[in-house]
């Protein structure tokens, strides 16, 4: 048996069909309203949304730990939604890992085979693959509690994989790590995944980061609701809400009204401006209505151009191989991330922006996420503030992001 | 240390020992002293002998003392399995339920024993439930004393136990039981372990329910010391509760020298 043998189950995606959970006595308060959402067999679906949204609910609801009020739950072609837990082949890893404190890591990985019946003469062998898969195999004797954080996140993904699940469902499993081991432990499952090609991954997460990395395709859930769900390409330049704007990378979202002229042609405050691609599905927003024009900071320069912005300077962050600036333009504040300036601009100089059309898109206005910052902003970028005093104190450059940015507009982190 | 100061620590120390020496170890100390002397009317015991040790170790005391282990390990046992099994199903019921269940389990408790052993006795002095006579009356009111306190500790201990062991153990295919032998009861393991020694503690201690319903045949340690000092036999009742005493330490070391591998987390 070869190292990385792809496992034994056959490849199996995950259905769900109008998956409602409801708590409290009557239902009252819904955590997941009405999901219809596929896995295909072999994807990285990643769930992303704030606190709340419903999305570890989504995946409770695939494990059997929640039992949904109405809807259906689909593992491969097998209607799971009655079955219990442990007949439904699912590996899972969790925040907190969820190892077993008085078993040692060999055990751990065992465990599930144990309980699957696995006979006992291939136990040991499907351990020591599990584990060397995760780079762990050195580690079988220990305890947990002997293991770092990082070590024994693998060993929860070791034991998760060692039954050879069908479906690996992952809820925030790196958000118990500090960031540089994140970014390792990225890396880490995306070649797991590469070498696992027919296993599902439903990924639990509130870090944009996280999911446009990993997964093929990002379900954005917002309320209980599916906010919207595609390619992370896809929902990162062709954001369908505002919500997804705001929370897949970082978004400008200005208020427009639509020009009944020429087709494109939008009205911010005093400015007209243009956006390419307005109509291609033949239904935009009609002339006359109110519409949301997204734009990411990245893709907005500083002088004139095709779309001009005039402005005041209101915040300068120095972001190392970028500034970001802080514009107020007829009231409302717009980010700009240029490359590294010679000079940082003095607050409250004027200056113009401009962005190509076509790296504008227009959003039916209305689709706002309550929250004011998402989740994403409690992990802050390095930024100083715009005096050019080197390294503030970080607490109070952390605050300044957090306020500096208007309401609804992405946290620290951008694509 | 809260105390920094050396002075207050000082004091700190005095006011333990000035509180801690009179209130508990002293009075235990007498015993041990009374347990050796052959007159006591002065300030101190006179007459030194281990005579009493003698008739507490032999006939009807070293009877008492195994009486008094078996009924206590039994009902220990009985109140374990019965109070876990009790705490596990409490912890799936709804909160009502549960708490209807807690306050069930905790009346033997609330319950003066004397009241507890007139009942076990009451209800078990006709047939087809006639118990009383034998020695199993006295184990069954042990247990029903000492199974509050079982379930107790394991309900607490359940409540903290963080439900992702069970829902890990579940996702990785282990069947309920499986999740209750393999690491739900492992997880347990320190609370089982300071249960079972308050149980039997508390069973060895017994005396106001035992009194009630103890047939001649089988009477317990703590009935023993009784009769002794009730017939003026003083020295000779704390030779016998010193053994009492000595015996009840001796278990509750070895039940908390069991390795516990759950116990570090």
């Amino acid at each position: 048996m070869s190292a990385h043998s792809a496992p034994a189950a056959p490849a199996s995606g995950i259905r769900f069909e109008r998956v409602t959970v409801a708590y409290g006595k009557r239902g009252e308060s819904v955590a997941l309203d009405a999901l219809d959402l596929t896995v295909e067999p072999g994807e990285v679906m990643a769930l992303l949304g704030p606190s709340g949204s419903g999305k570890t609910t989504a995946l409770r609801a695939v494990a059997g730990f929640v039992r949904p009020a109405s809807g259906r739950v689909f593992i491969g072609d097998r209607d799971v939604t009655a079955l219990p837990p442990h007949r439904r082949g699912i590996g899972m890893v969790v925040q907190q890992y969820a190892l077993f404190p008085h078993l040692r890591v060999a055990q751990n990985v065992a465990f599930g085979l144990k309980a699957q019946r696995v006979p006992r003469g291939e136990i040991a062998g499907r351990v020591t693959e599990a584990l060397e898969m995760v780079g762990m195999a050195d580690y079988a004797r220990r305890y947990p509690r002997e293991l770092s954080g990082g070590q024994q996140q693998r060993v929860a993904i070791a034991r998760a994989l060692a039954i050879r699940p069908g479906v690996l469902l992952l809820d925030e499993p790196l958000s118990a790590l500090d960031a540089q081991l994140r970014s390792g432990m990225l890396a880490e499952l995306a070649r797991l995944h590469r070498e696992l090609p027919d296993v599902s991954i439903l990924y639990v997460t509130h870090d944009q980061v996280e999911a446009l990395t990993l997964a093929d395709r990002i379900a954005v859930m917002d309320r209980a609701r599916l906010q919207d769900c595609g390619t992370p390409q896809d929902l990162y330049r062709r954001p369908r809400t505002e919500f997804t704007a705001s929370f897949v990378g970082n978004a400008n979202l200005l208020p427009v009204t639509v020009g009944g002229a020429t087709p494109g042609s939008v009205r911010f405050a005093d400015t007209e401006l243009t956006v390419t691609g307005v109509d291609e599905s033949g239904h935009g927003p009609a002339p006359g209505a109110d519409a949301t024009l997204c734009v990411r900071p990245h893709l907005v320069g500083l002088g004139e151009g095709e779309n001009t912005l005039r402005g005041t300077i209101a915040e300068v962050q120095w972001r190392g191989s970028t500034h970001r600036l802080f514009v107020d333009v007829a009231g409302h504040r717009v980010k700009a991330d240029v490359r590294e300036l010679r000079e940082t601009p003095a607050l409250g100089q004027p200056v113009a922006l401009h962005f190509a059309a076509h790296d504008a898109v227009l959003l039916p206005a209305g689709t706002a996420p309550q929250a004011t910052v998402p989740a994403a902003t409690q992990t802050p970028a390095p930024v100083a503030t715009s005096a050019p005093v080197p390294a503030p104190a970080p607490g109070l450059a952390a605050a300044g992001v957090a306020k500096g940015v208007a309401p609804g507009a992405g946290g620290a982190t951008d694509g | 240390m809260l105390v920094h100061s050396r002075t207050g620590r000082w004091t700190a120390w005095i006011v333990f020992f000035a509180l801690f020496l009179p209130l508990f170890a002293l009075p235990l100390l007498v015993i041990v002293a009374a347990s050796f002397a052959t007159h006591w009317s002065g300030a101190f015991p006179s007459g030194p002998t281990t005579e009493h040790y003698g008739a507490a170790v032999r006939g009807e005391s070293l009877e008492a003392l195994t009486t008094s282990l078996v009924t206590a390990l039994t009902a220990s046992v009985l109140a374990l399995a019965v109070g876990t099994w009790a705490a596990l199903a409490a912890s799936a019921l709804g909160r009502r339920a549960k708490r209807l269940l807690d306050a069930l389990f905790m009346l033997p408790v609330a319950v003066p024993s004397v009241v507890v052993g007139l009942a076990v006795l009451v209800a078990f002095s006709q047939p087809p439930m006639l118990l009383n006579g034998t020695r199993w009356i006295v184990i069954l009111a042990h247990g029903v004393l000492v199974t509050a306190f079982a379930y107790q500790s394991v309900s607490a201990a359940l409540a903290r136990l963080d439900p992702a062991y069970e829902q890990a153990a579940a996702s990785l295919g282990a069947r309920p039981w499986l999740v209750l032998w393999r690491v739900k009861l492992p997880l347990l393991l320190p609370s089982l372990n300071a249960a079972a020694g308050l149980c039997f503690a508390l069973s060895m201690g017994e005396l106001s329910a035992t009194m009630m319903l103890y047939p001649p045949d089988w009477m317990p340690l703590p009935v023993r010391v009784f009769t002794a000092t009730d017939r003026g036999a003083l020295f000779t009742g704390s030779a016998v509760a010193v053994v009492l005493m000595g015996s009840t330490l001796l278990v509750l070391l070895a039940v908390s020298r069991i390795r516990t591998r759950a116990s570090y987390r």
